[in-house]
């Protein structure tokens, strides 16, 4: 009934949703496992993969390197020099962190290119993401700043003794993960409906074309937001590090 | 033909989700505004240029988010349709 108007257009192959594949009880749940899973578990396999035979290949690390040696350390030396630029003194705290999610988010999101639907797509994965890295700011806060440090923090226009501002910061505290993940889930998203779209409306005409559209949609702004997602990460947790003298 | 109330409520949807991705304005401009200026500066200092394409890269994608909240409007709108 819904789908009235777009299946008598034609286009009953639009698919860009998330499928359960089946369903289990737990403590009287349904627990669903869907394609979102499947996808990530495809995603880990490959990295965990890749970095056995990379532990394998570095342990016997030759003077000369060869193709496969160089790659991994052009992938580890990229990855420090990204996190060094933005966090300074504080970058070997974090660096393993942001190394590990940097290549996760980036392999979810250019896993689109291999047919798979991305699972950063989905927003139980993006918030996770974004959980995480509100946990560490505050963790970090907690280790590194004096509570009166964070409570002049909180009240920041205004003197510590008048919390007027106190419910804005932290409302503006909470929004950090909310809009994190938002961000990552939403591009992600529109890049896999416009495709979705692509080939279901025009399933006729798109033969060699969409490539392009692959390339932008997956690759280039996939990298951009895995980009956008590790600096705001160390962004925020630099700042909650670095105690104000 | 006759027109239901869920007919009704399911036009509407549709129109909101078009009006909701008005504000992919709002960002359009920040977006382009933010490119102009690091365009310039580039063409003042052109050594910092990485430095200033990561900065641009990142005010940018800040300036996008609520872009994608229109979006995300009205993809529910359309897709999970909350007021049906």
């Amino acid at each position: 009934m819904n789908n009235a108007i777009l299946l008598s257009s034609g286009a009953d192959d639009i698919d860009f949703m998330i499928h359960g594949l089946f369903s289990y009880e737990l403590f009287g749940h349904t627990v669903w496992i869907t394609t979102s899973h499947v996808c990530i578990l495809i995603v880990m396999l490959t990295l965990i993969v890749f970095a056995f035979i990379a532990n394998r290949k570095l342990k016997r690390a030759a003077e000369v390197p060869d193709t496969f040696q160089n790659i991994t350390e052009l992938i580890v030396e990229k990855l420090d020099g990204i996190v060094v630029g933005v966090m300074g003194k504080n970058a070997s705290k974090l660096v393993n962190y942001i190394s590990t999610i940097f290549i996760f988010i980036l392999m979810s999101n250019i896993s689109g290119l291999f047919g798979l639907r991305p699972p950063t797509a989905d927003y139980g994965t993006t918030l996770a993401l974004g959980l995480i890295t509100f946990f560490l700011i505050h963790i970090n806060q907690f280790r590194y700043q004096k509570p009166k440090q964070i409570w002049r923090d909180m009240c920041s226009p205004l003197p510590p003794w008048l919390p007027i501002w106190f419910p804005i910061n932290l409302i503006s505290e909470i929004a950090v993960p909310i809009s994190l993940s938002l961000r990552l889930f939403a591009n992600v998203l529109s890049g896999t409906v416009m495709i979705a779209l692509v080939y279901g409306l025009l399933s006729k005409i798109a033969v060699i074309w969409p490539a392009a559209l692959h390339v932008y949609f997956d690759l280039f702004s996939g990298a951009i937001q895995t980009y956008v997602f590790c600096m705001l990460t160390m962004t925020y947790v630099n700042q909650a590090m670095d105690a104000e003298e | 033909m006759g027109i239901t109330g869920e007919d009704l409520i399911l036009a509407c949807s549709a129109i909101g989700a078009g009006l909701a991705v008005i504000a992919g304005i709002g960002p359009g401009i920040g977006q382009g505004i933010a490119a102009g200026h690091a365009a310039a500066a580039v063409g003042r200092n052109p050594g910092a240029r990485g430095e200033i394409m990561s900065t641009m890269l990142l005010g940018q994608a800040v300036a996008e988010t609520t872009g994608l909240y229109g979006l995300l409007v009205a993809m529910l709108l359309l897709f999970v349709k909350p007021l049906v």
